[in-house]
């Protein structure tokens, strides 16, 4: 694997909003590496500093401090009509999808071509492989406002491809959109990683997208990354706090509080949480050596998640019976299963 | 009944170059009102070719005239007008004083609408690395270009109201055919013709501009 984009001790700070003020730090110190080919997911709150962050990879903003590399090129260097040429080999898709209401579907994502000099009867034949590469063939005469929000997206995509660049900036892509075309586009996102090899960056405040396509994430807070991994590992073993609160979002992570005193109040017995990942062990080690030693459980809260097609479990089971035969059970269940009374 | 017959070969012939001042003086006062409020929109601060001192300057030269009233800026602009055009009274002279105020009118009305442009997609363009040019002509203007032409309908009418005020200094058109033979001359008739013709002619101005923002907007 090959580093595509790489930012080196990377700060973006915005003038005071009044005169004699502190100035805005929207991205504090940031070093990142983003490999060729890979999908890589940026979450983080409102206000954490996402999208200036994304917004330094193709230099809509200059960098305060540090540098920033994509492919051989020093982007963050780059002035006037050098950086412009940079600026063709990556695409971006936005939150508000931004088309051109002036021109249809076809012209939109006509637009990058003109900009690098595509001869006419090239654009058209690109604009059409493109439409149907996003599932629009047959609406490149459409306007953007007659097309629903995914539509919008797709041409938004099929705009931010039409260049042929190497890398797809995704700032918030589906946010304005509901669960089911979420979905689409992220497929389509992720068949663009696939079968066009780009690599992608997305930024979201929602763990279910990092979730779906992302192979490698980073957690923004305050500007700054405070957390980076394998999407898998900082979902299984979140280490920060806004880690942790980012996975209880998709995860019905450990009961606590008043949900642990609803779950005491509605079932006899210990409760147990039960936790594993993908390395061999299930709950049905547990469960079955629960039934082996005679002893009575039922599953209360929590659910097995797919992440990046790997399994992650977070089951909490109440279970009734001799104290001493349960936990001689559960002493047995080897490793892989972590088993945690809740007290 | 028999006056107006009478009067009908002048009053169309003022008609006529109203028409023509309003038309040549749009020319000139619509491009530069669309060069200095684009070049207002594009240099403020976070424009595509930010340039602070640039639209400090078109900003307070544009806050300076266009709050003139027009019967003041006309005898004002006299001295210039003979430098330009090479005289300060006249059908000519009515032009260009008509010209530079409009520039300065329609420069405000085309940065507030292009204000109006969602930043987003002044972004999108600059993400596919277009300069600051192409995107001037190829998003800035085509996406406001419905409330312009609204604008632009807007400013026209301004601009006939100024044609007539004009026929103070010898402008020819149906302004100063009013003053000149209806208020000097206590004719009622000739005044009242003017004002239906006026009337009709800002009427189809406001039809027009109306049609074609409602084609350019698809609505
Ligand atoms: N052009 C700007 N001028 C001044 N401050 C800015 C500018 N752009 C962003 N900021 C500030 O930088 C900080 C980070 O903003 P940013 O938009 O990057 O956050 P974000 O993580 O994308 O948030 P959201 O999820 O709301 O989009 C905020 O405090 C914001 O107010
Ligand atoms: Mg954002």
């Amino acid at each position: 694997m090959t580093q595509h984009i790489v930012l080196d001790r990377v700060s973006k700070r915005f003038p005071p909003a009044k005169r004699g003020g502190d100035p805005i730090v929207a991205v504090d110190d940031v070093s990142l590496s983003i490999e060729q080919g890979e999908v890589f997911g940026i979450i983080g709150y409102s206000g954490a500093g996402k999208s200036t962050l994304v917004r330094l990879i193709n230099q809509l903003e200059p960098v305060t401090e540090g540098a920033i590399r994509v492919g051989d090129v020093e982007i963050s260097g780059l002035r006037g009509k050098a950086l412009r040429e940079q600026q063709t080999r990556i695409g971006m898709i936005f939150q508000r999808f931004n088309l051109l209401h002036s021109r249809t579907v076809a012209g939109n994502v006509a637009y990058p071509l003109e900009v690098v000099g595509v001869p006419r009867a090239e654009r058209r034949r690109r604009v059409e492989e493109l439409l149907e590469f996003v599932g629009l063939a047959g609406r490149a005469d459409a306007y953007p406002e007659q097309l629903s929000g995914g539509q919008q997206q797709r041409v938004g995509i099929a705009r931010a491809l039409a260049a042929n660049p190497q890398v797809l900036l995704a700032d918030e892509a589906t946010s304005a959109l509901d669960p089911e075309t979420t979905a689409e586009v992220l497929d389509l996102l992720a068949r663009v990683n696939r079968e066009l090899g780009v690599t992608i960056v997305v930024i979201t405040h929602e763990m279910e997208v990092i979730t779906r396509i992302a192979d490698r994430v980073a957690v923004m807070e305050a500007g700054r990354v405070v957390e980076t991994g394998s999407t898998y590992d900082v979902f299984t073993r979140p280490t920060t706090d806004v880690a942790k609160r980012f996975v209880a979002t998709v995860v019905r992570a450990l009961p606590e509080g008043d949900e642990l005193v609803a779950l005491r109040a509605q079932h006899e017995g210990r409760l147990f949480t039960i936790s594993f990942t993908d390395e061999g062990a299930s709950e049905a080690r547990v469960f079955g050596a629960l039934a082996r030693a005679g002893v009575d459980f039922n599953l209360v809260h929590g659910g097995v998640d797919d992440i990046q097609g790997r399994v992650y479990g977070l089951l909490t089971i109440a279970v009734r019976g001799d104290a001493a035969a349960i936990d001689a059970a559960l002493a047995q269940i080897g490793p892989g299963v972590t088993v945690e009374e809740q007290r | 009944m028999n006056e107006l017959v009478q009067i009908l070969p002048d009053l169309l012939e003022q008609t006529g170059i109203m028409l023509w001042i309003v038309a040549a003086s749009l020319l000139f006062g619509g491009i530069g009102g669309l060069v200095v409020g684009t070049g207002l929109f594009v240099t403020r601060t976070g424009g595509v070719l930010q340039q602070p001192v640039v639209w400090w300057v078109l900003n307070v030269l544009v806050n300076t005239f266009r709050p003139i009233p027009f019967i003041i800026f006309l005898a004002a602009m006299q001295p210039l007008g003979r430098l330009v055009v090479g005289k300060g009274i006249g059908t000519e002279y009515a032009i260009f004083a008509i010209a530079l105020a409009a520039t300065f009118g329609i420069a405000r009305i085309v940065e507030q609408n292009l204000v109006s442009i969602p930043s987003g997609v002044i972004e999108a363009a600059r993400s596919t690395g277009a300069s600051p040019w192409r995107i001037i002509r190829t998003v800035i203007i085509p996406e406001a270009l419905g409330p312009l032409v609204l604008g632009f309908t807007f400013a026209i009418i301004a601009i006939v109201d100024m044609s007539a005020v004009a026929g103070l200094v010898g402008g020819q058109g149906l302004g100063n055919y009013a003053i000149t033979y209806g208020y000097r001359q206590f004719d009622p008739v000739v005044t009242w013709s003017a004002l239906v013709v006026i009337v009709i002619v800002v009427q189809l101005i406001q039809a027009l501009g109306n049609l074609l923002a409602r084609r350019i907007l698809r609505r």
